[in-house]
């Protein structure tokens, strides 16, 4: 008995030490930027990648250029494992670091997302996130420190049906034909529903919305129903094991592959590979950019990888989802440094942060310089518009590669508008938000 | 004849799916019957055995070993495992807990959760394994019969022969070998198993390691299913429902158990889904089991408990 | 020497029987409402060590405190009257989505009749305290079945009601008000005028709920139901035999349980998450409200409270110590240290104390009580 009192009396000095150091202790010239990632868990492996591509470009600005214009990063990764609640303890613990607090926040997670949208906006700090979260925050009005970068689920949707109506030769030929969508059960896997739709109504399609429960390792009813049904596309919105899965019983019930386009977040490698010689055909959107090398990634071989600062096998350089993290923490500095244009070379607040992203504005030549040539079209953003640009290009898996196999499609913003007005509208009015005129913000 | 040939391969394919389940819950009994310990740690011990087994095979292959001997090495190396968790498990944890009660076991085997699903993911990393022991491609049978034929996965075919082939093989070793005997003895009372020189911590690390052994199993099977990654531990709730069915105590009551709750859940998803919006099989299994249990409180084939509530 | 009851003598019936017979542990409890009631929010608002920023309210206190009212409701159903419930998750998912539903108005069509039955949205504390009722309606209909079942196979019973309603939040879009992506935003906490939106003012709100609710519950316990409900738990055909009805008594558990784990779920919907899904009440919060009271001491509020605490804290304490000290480990590593340390920590206590947190700190009484002068 003394001897497990005497062991519950380290734990507890181990736990007051511990508070003892949450006190910050920073460096003064310092950005703090926060990781919430998630390497374990049901989730990890589409986490992992892309939380890897995310450190390493921070480390690799930290490295090569000495920070922003002098300003180093300050870097703390946070585990969320996917699940909401520890999302919201890893902001609430990384908020406040560093010299001025998180420049901005990505969870990586749409229900962390949901969860921190109205936090975020009272303490002032903004929350990108890159091809997720809510559809509706495209609308900077009424999100202010929301930035859906590059795509909301809806302009996915839509670029999806674009595609398979170039398929099929033409948007009159969607008449009477049957698209399934396969999501996964969450409000990630439901966000598309609306605008799906909304499409379908316009096109005349019939849209048959199959749901399948987290995490998705059990599909065959829903597969034995596709095969009866037998729907000339299935549009994929999973995550994590569902993906492979969802290949995989496909692959069981003889359905075509080619026949399935999944949406970025379904088209990474580890989505394919175990399903092996079965995912050949295999079809997804991309968030613009896809795998491989690009002149960025020299860089980070040659500053990071090469001083063992790396945080994966260099192997697994140029993934899918590797590259979506190094683009997603690239927009994020950029944003800094166009804030710091305006506010000085300093450490800004999230408040000084959310004014860079909201006049973000890469062009080519910008790109180019950055070494993202090839991997993303020029982005801009705006006050009525956070998400910048909505393109994207569809790729297929021969069984060992991605390979591209569209042009860019540009979502229908005049379809996609009315129901971002709308929706953003009912939430202003359900959490008495006065929009902001965007008239008068420059 | 459409609705026919539907509605046969869906009974096929849930019956088929639900052995699968079987392989997991067959690991529960064994331990619940032996000990009386609800281990919910048995999902995690799949994982385990297939990433160590997935993991091996590997790291041989890439060395140039042929891969039948691969096979037998990752294999040999993943009961290894299995072997010295069910040791650890019986030493430190089940051991000194002996005679608490039921919900003390049942949470110390959530820790051991905790433990082995760290540990596991430490040393043999969390990325997703493909493991390709068994084609995962199907039949169609009755093509003639129905159109479009109906469709079997060769995958779940040899799972069901595998499930069948450990059942036999358990039974044997339950009635006819002296460990086996000595186990049923302890099951039935572990102090007069005691009091006859039964050596009790050794059983009882038999039995986890045949439980280990049985994960092993259900490990290639999923493996090949899934592929080897952290959402194997989700068949434990999967197996719940399964098992309590059949009966907590009862071999062939795991199967049994399968088999009804996988053709059930098929098809109540399939016919009723549409029409109430879809994910029943999510719950389905477990409302089945309630009623079972309403029914019968020891499930199916489980021992009549003689008691009054 | 400081803990030493010598020379109070209790001189009524009354005073026999109060809740804390000896004076240190009055004072101590006195001591311990202050800092919480105005310590606390003292330290809070004007940023004081360690309150130098929200985190330690926020991410710790509030969380707890509603974990901890959680914890209480699965205690009297686990620890006072033996039923083991795997479904608490549930019940708290019953608790918020029903707050939801009333604080935002319900409205029924059933055109068959020709009318449509039309509730205005209620005030956020009735909304609370009705989820809360109809978490005890469901735990009513989910209690039937531990007339006939018990022990484990209960406990599987229970995961019943987990999975069916974690089914009827995500799939029944009424419940959600038909929001697109299925989750759902809480109203403005406004009580009587009196909007809560500062973490001090929702801290300050969670232990009003705690402290009423604590109060009642441990007067329960001490009553005749309460008694009843032990009586089934010890042995329940002696209990029967002695004129206790396992029907009522079982039901009355049930009821009072899901009826806090209720309230405790609105308030983690409302207060602490503010927009939720039904992720939020899983399966595995059930687990964590079962271990709380498991390793806190079944049978015991003061348990639920230390078991409330320690579940929640050491996860994020072992998460946060090698950051803290710059000891260099990828959080990948770290994860899972916690992980494993955390269940060796949960099957040690198993092992060294069973009957968990509570027992340990009796027994720390009966020492400080000869302190420094054992026999």
């Amino acid at each position: 008995m003394a001897n497990i009192a005497r062991s519950l009396a380290t734990l507890a000095t181990a736990m007051l030490s511990g508070a003892a150091f949450i006190a910050p202790a920073s460096a003064q010239n310092e950005q703090f930027v926060p990781i919430l990632s998630y390497r374990t868990g049901p989730y990890a492996v589409n986490g992992a990648p892309y939380a890897n591509g995310v450190a390493d470009y921070y480390n690799l600005i930290n490295e090569r250029d000495g920070g922003i214009t002098g300003v180093k990063l300050l870097v703390e990764e946070c585990e969320t494992a996917y699940a909401t609640d520890k999302g919201v303890e890893c902001y609430e613990r990384l908020k406040g670091k560093g010299p001025t607090g998180a420049a901005f926040i990505n969870p990586l997670s749409t229900g962390i997302t949901f969860a921190l949208t109205e936090k975020t906006e009272t303490d002032k700090i903004p929350i990108i996130t890159m091809g997720y979260g809510r559809a509706d925050s495209k609308n900077g009005a009424v999100f202010p420190y929301n930035f859906p970068f590059l795509g909301t689920y809806w302009s996915a949707a839509d670029i999806a049906i674009q595609h398979v109506a170039k398929e099929l030769g033409g948007f009159d030929k969607l008449k009477g034909r049957k698209i399934s969508l396969l999501y996964h059960d969450s409000p990630y896997g439901k966000e598309p529903i609306p605008m799906l739709q909304v499409l379908a109504k316009k096109y005349g399609f019939e849209f048959t919305p199959i749901p399948v429960t987290h995490p998705g390792v059990e599909q065959k009813s829903q597969w034995l129903a596709i095969r009866q049904n037998r729907p000339d596309y299935v549009l994929v919105w999973g995550w994590g094991v569902m993906n492979s899965t969802a290949v995989k019983e496909a692959a069981a019930v003889a359905y075509p592959r080619d026949k399935m386009i999944g949406v970025w977040w379904s088209g990474a490698e580890p989505d394919v590979t175990p399903a092996g010689d079965q995912a050949a055909g295999y079809k997804s959107l991309m968030l613009q950019h896809g795998a491989g090398q690009f002149p960025v990634h020299a860089d980070v071989a040659k500053y990071v990888y090469a001083k063992g600062k790396g945080s994966t096998e260099p192997g697994k350089v140029g993934e899918i989802l590797y590259n979506r993290g190094i683009v997603n923490a690239m927009l994020g500095v950029e944003a800094i440094r166009k804030a710091q244009e305006k506010f000085g070379q300093k450490p800004l607040t999230g408040e000084q942060v959310r004014w860079g992203l909201e006049n973000l504005n890469l062009n080519d030549a910008r790109i180019k310089e950055l070494g993202f040539e090839g991997m993303l079209k020029p982005i801009r953003i705006s006050c009525s518009d956070h998400e910048g640009t909505r393109d994207g290009r569809v790729q297929q898996w021969d069984g060992k590669s991605w390979k591209v196999i569209s042009d860019w499609y540009t979502a229908d913003e005049p379809l996609i508008d009315p129901l971002v007005a709308e929706v953003s509208a009912k939430y202003a009015a359900d959490k008495k938000i006065k929009p902001r005129d965007c008239a008068k913000e420059s | 004849m459409i609705a026919t040939g539907q509605f046969l391969e869906i009974l096929i394919g849930g019956l088929m799916s639900g052995v699968l389940y079987s392989l997991v819950a067959l690991g529960f009994v064994l331990i619940f019957k032996a000990s009386g310990v609800f281990n919910y740690a048995q999902g995690a011990m799949v994982l385990l055995a297939g990433l160590a087994l997935v993991r091996t095979l590997d790291l041989l292959v890439v060395n140039g070993f042929p891969l039948w001997a691969a096979i037998v090495l990752g294999l040999g190396f993943a009961a290894a495992i299995m072997a010295a968790t069910a040791w650890l498990i019986e030493r430190f944890v089940i051991g000194p807990l002996v005679n608490q009660d039921g919900l003390t076991l049942f949470m110390s085997t959530i820790g051991v959760t905790f433990i082995i699903e760290g540990a596991a993911e430490m040393i043999f990393g969390s990325d997703v394994y493909p493991l390709r022991l068994f084609p995962t491609d199907a039949w169609f049978v009755f093509e003639e019969l129905f159109p479009g034929g109906i469709l079997i996965n060769k995958l779940d075919v040899l799972g069901a022969l595998i499930a069948g082939i450990l059942v036999a093989g358990l039974a044997i070793f339950f009635q006819r070998t002296r460990t086996g005997r000595a186990l049923r003895a302890v099951a039935d009372d572990h102090l007069a198993a005691h009091s006859v020189g039964i050596p009790i911590n050794w059983i009882w690390f038999v039995v986890w390691l045949v439980a280990g052994l049985v994960a092993l199993v259900a490990a290639t099977v999923w493996g090949t299913k899934l592929g080897v990654q952290f959402s194997i531990t989700f068949l434990a709730l999967k197996a719940l429902p399964v098992l309590i069915i059949g009966g907590l105590t009862s071999i062939p009551g795991a199967i049994a158990g399968g088999l009804i709750v996988g053709a059930g859940e098929k098809i109540a998803e399939v016919y009723l889904g549409p029409s109430i919006g879809g994910g029943i099989e999510y719950w389905f299994a477990y409302v089945l089991a309630l009623a079972v249990l309403l029914v019968r409180p020891q499930g199916l084939f489980g021992e009549r408990i003689i008691e009054r509530i | 020497m400081l803990y030493r009851e010598a020379g109070q003598f209790k001189t009524t019936y009354v005073e026999d029987m109060a809740i804390f017979p000896i004076r240190q542990d009055r004072i101590a409890l006195a001591v311990l409402l202050g800092i919480a009631f105005i310590g606390v929010p003292m330290f809070a608002t004007f940023h004081i060590w360690p309150f130098g920023s929200d985190y330690l309210l926020w991410a710790i206190l509030l969380p707890f405190l509603i974990l901890a009212l959680a914890a209480i409701g699965t205690n009297i159903l686990v620890g006072y009257c033996g039923q083991i419930s795997l479904g608490s998750g549930a019940f708290m998912a019953i608790g918020a989505y029903s707050a939801y539903k009333l604080a935002t108005g319900v409205h029924i069509p059933l055109g068959f009749l020709g009318f449509a039955i039309s509730i205005p949205p209620l005030p956020v504390l009735a909304s609370i305290l009705l989820g809360g009722l109809m978490a005890a309606g469901a735990g009513i209909l989910f209690g039937i079945p531990s007339l006939r079942i018990k022990g484990l196979y209960l406990a599987v019973a229970t995961l019943a009601a987990q999975f069916f309603f974690d089914w009827v939040f995500l799939r029944i879009p009424w419940f959600t008000n038909y929001a697109p992506s299925g989750s759902v935003n809480a109203p403005a906490l406004d009580f009587f005028g009196l909007v809560v939106r500062t973490p001090v003012e929702r801290y300050l709100l969670c232990l009003l709920f705690v402290v009423v609710l604590t109060v009642l519950t441990k007067n329960l316990v001490r009553s005749n139901l309460g008694r009843q409900w032990m009586a089934i738990r010890d042995m329940d055909i002696a209990a029967e035999l002695i004129g206790i009805r396992p029907l009522y008594a079982k039901l009355t558990a049930f009821a009072v349980s899901s009826f806090i784990v209720g309230v405790a779920g609105a308030l983690w919907a409302f207060v602490y998450l503010g927009s939720w899904e039904p992720l939020a009440f899983s399966i595995d919060r059930s687990l964590e409200l079962l271990f709380m009271v498991i390793i806190g001491g079944l049978g015991s509020i003061m348990g639920s409270f230390v078991g409330a605490a320690f579940i929640l804290i050491v996860p994020i304490m072992l998460n946060l110590v090698p950051t803290e000290l710059g000891v260099p480990l990828s959080t990948q590593t770290i994860t899972h240290l916690e992980f494993i340390i955390f269940g060796s920590l949960i099957c040690y206590l198993l092992i060294k104390e069973p009957r968990g947190f509570a027992r340990l700190i009796s027994i720390g009484k009966e020492k400080l009580r000869l302190w420094p002068f054992p026999y």
